[in-house]
């Protein structure tokens, strides 16, 4: 099976620092795959050169086959949706126009927004349940409701990829548990494949099939909660005592 | 997810309400006030004309066409030279001075920013100061030097700043705009000077610096309409990456906007017809700040609506602001906006129940 997103001995290199190195990595279509390491490993770095915003210094990225350099950067945000990191808006904005930022791949750029951008709008506000603040100001939200508006910002972008990059920093454990479920929910009911960068361990291994943890640039382990976040790699990777660490996985 | 039973806001009532959903219907209104004007502009003076004799002397003047009426030559030379491109220079750029400060307001992400954020202002001042205080008085194609030293000035200042400041890097807006302002003073210093030693001219000088429409010619307008026009054009058909740049550098290049290569467009395009509009009228305030605020109160924050609609709403007010300026005997029509416009932008502000800090 080809995958819909792959590196090949992905290398990226600010000055003489290497952030990646030499990473392969395959996903297929419909998988649902939490990146997993240390603050410094590369997680976002990779993010951003795997949806086509870094140039590599060296390997290759293939979006459905294709390198992603030959793919231009509309048919790109056609087909991965990149939910925003929580910047402060410069304007007021009513949620629905925020959500709306999200049709920008499918704008015709002359005309207006067409009834096809209003219903997905609609239909990416009532997926992520924040119709109910279509009207509010998208600056006074909660972080938590904010988080799912810019959920719905990709969802509203209708690409079969999914990229998240710590979607549950500053959530509590609700709202923590509220997005995992959603993705769960988008990838097992939509069929819309999901990477994540994620931090909490616990999230991963309980609501991700798949993890890739790296560590200094390198994917270290990859595969099953259970094999790739065992105590070895915990106590290897994180330098943590893997007993104080309790995963579902049964990693201690 | 649970469904959750929050009442909705609901400041979407009444009149802002209908107009926020209706865009084209602002656009329509605001092209009939904006006529409405123009032809007052042309018909109000000390020197009262008819309607009808200057509808008369234009279709004679465009169209050769005679109606018949009995106007005499003076009339005719008050709306053709006088009237006619004043309302319209006030119209061109005032439309252009509101798109440039929503072009720049957007790029940079700050609601403070205007047209001027770059050093335009400054360096057009100090180009006109030169043009005045320098001993020959040449006229180049019908426009006096002053203006055209103003235009350079301008986009000297502009291209200064880009490069000392790293427009294209992402992420680098605050250097820019730090390097604006640094920029800028250096100019102010060197126009404070040139003001010291001025003498007679201190005048002249101090009436580019308040701005104003008393210097509007055919000539002037022919020249600078094609720059602010086209760039407002420009910048219209571009509005999509201004609207990327809202949720920031990374989200927007996710969107598909090409970040780097837009905002450096937008900046030139923006600062090109701000020169244009300084070089002609001096520096004129307000409008270019303010304007982009009140459509955003109307119809929200997405720039395909505020771009072409702050056109409108400039026109409209630099037009209007003109009437009334030239009604009080010719004040400057800067300090006509600010006394009347910032008022009802207050209200504006105070009665918007969505809340708009910045």
């Amino acid at each position: 099976m080809s995958s819909i997103l792959a590196a090949d001995g992905l290398t990226v290199a600010y000055g003489d620092r290497t952030i990646v190195n030499d990473v392969d990595l395959a996903i297929d279509a419909r998988e649902r795959i939490a990146l997993v390491g240390p603050n410094g490993a590369g997680k976002s770095t990779l993010l951003r050169a795997l949806t086509g915003v870094l140039r590599p210094r060296s390997g290759t990225v293939m979006l459905q086959g294709i390198p992603i350099e030959a793919v231009d950067s509309k048919t790109v945000a056609r087909t991965i949706a990149v939910v925003p990191e929580l910047s402060q808006l410069p304007f007021a904005m009513e949620v629905q126009e925020v959500v709306a930022l999200g049709r920008l791949p499918h704008d015709p750029p002359l005309s207006g927004s067409r009834p096809a951008d209003r219903d997905a709008v609609v239909a990416a506000m009532e997926r992520v349940g924040v119709t109910h603040l279509a009207e509010r100001d998208a600056r006074r939200l909660s972080t938590g409701e904010r988080q799912l508006v810019y959920v719905a910002i990709a969802l509203a972008q209708a690409a079969p990829i999914l990229v998240l990059d710590e979607p549950t920093a500053h959530l509590d454990i609700r709202h923590q548990v509220e997005i995992m479920q959603l993705l769960v929910d988008l990838n097992e009911r939509d069929g819309r494949t999901i990477v994540a960068v994620l931090h909490d361990l616990a999230l991963a291994a309980h609501f991700f099939p798949r993890v890739a943890l790296m560590s200094a640039g390198r994917i270290v382990a990859d595969g099953p909660p259970a094999s790739t976040l065992d105590a070895g790699h915990i106590r290897g990777v994180f330098g943590v005592d893997p007993a104080l660490v309790r995963l579902p996985v049964g990693a201690a | 997810m649970t469904a959750r039973t929050l009442p909705t806001d609901r400041h979407h009532s009444g009149l802002s309400g209908w107009l926020r959903g209706r865009p084209g219907a602002i656009a329509a209104g605001g092209l009939v006030l904006l006529g409405f004007l123009m032809v007052a502009g042309v018909t109000i003076g000390t020197t009262a004309i008819g309607p009808g004799d200057t509808l008369a002397v234009v279709l004679h003047r465009l169209l050769g066409l005679d109606l018949g009426g009995s106007w005499t030559t003076a009339t005719e030379t008050i709306v053709w030279e006088l009237r006619l491109p004043r309302v319209l220079t006030a119209a061109v750029v005032g439309a252009g001075l509101a798109v440039a400060g929503a072009t720049f307001q957007g790029i940079v992400r700050n609601p403070l920013a205007d047209p001027y954020v770059l050093g335009t202002s400054s360096g057009a001042a100090l180009g006109a100061a030169i043009g005045i205080l320098l001993p020959v008085s040449f006229v180049a194609i019908q426009i006096g030097i002053v203006n055209v030293l103003a235009f350079i000035g301008a986009v000297a200042a502009a291209l200064l700043v880009f490069r000392l400041g790293g427009a294209g890097r992402a992420g680098g807006m605050t250097r820019l705009l730090l390097t604006g302002y640094a920029v800028g003073s250096i100019l102010a210093a060197f126009l404070t000077m040139a003001m010291y030693v001025s003498g007679a001219n201190l005048r002249a000088i101090f009436t580019f610096l308040l701005g104003g429409l008393a210097g509007a010619s055919w000539d002037r307008l022919f020249l600078a309409a094609p720059l602010i026009l086209g760039g407002c054009l420009a910048i219209g058909l571009r509005a999509r990456a201004i609207d990327g740049l809202l949720l920031g550098d990374a989200a927007a290049s996710h969107l598909g906007v090409d970040v780097k290569r837009e905002r450096g467009i937008l900046l030139v395009l923006a600062s090109m017809t701000t020169a244009a509009a300084v070089a002609i009228t001096g520096l004129i305030g307000f409008v270019g700040l303010v304007v982009p605020h009140v459509v955003r109160l109307l119809v929200g924050a997405s720039a395909r609506r505020v771009v072409p609609l702050s056109a409108i709403a400039g026109a409209i007010l630099l037009t209007a602001a003109d009437l009334v300026a030239r009604m009080l005997g010719d004040l400057p029509v800067g300090v006509v906006m600010a006394m009347l416009g910032a008022p009802f932008f207050l209200v504006l502000l105070h009665q918007t129940r969505s809340g708009y800090e910045l």
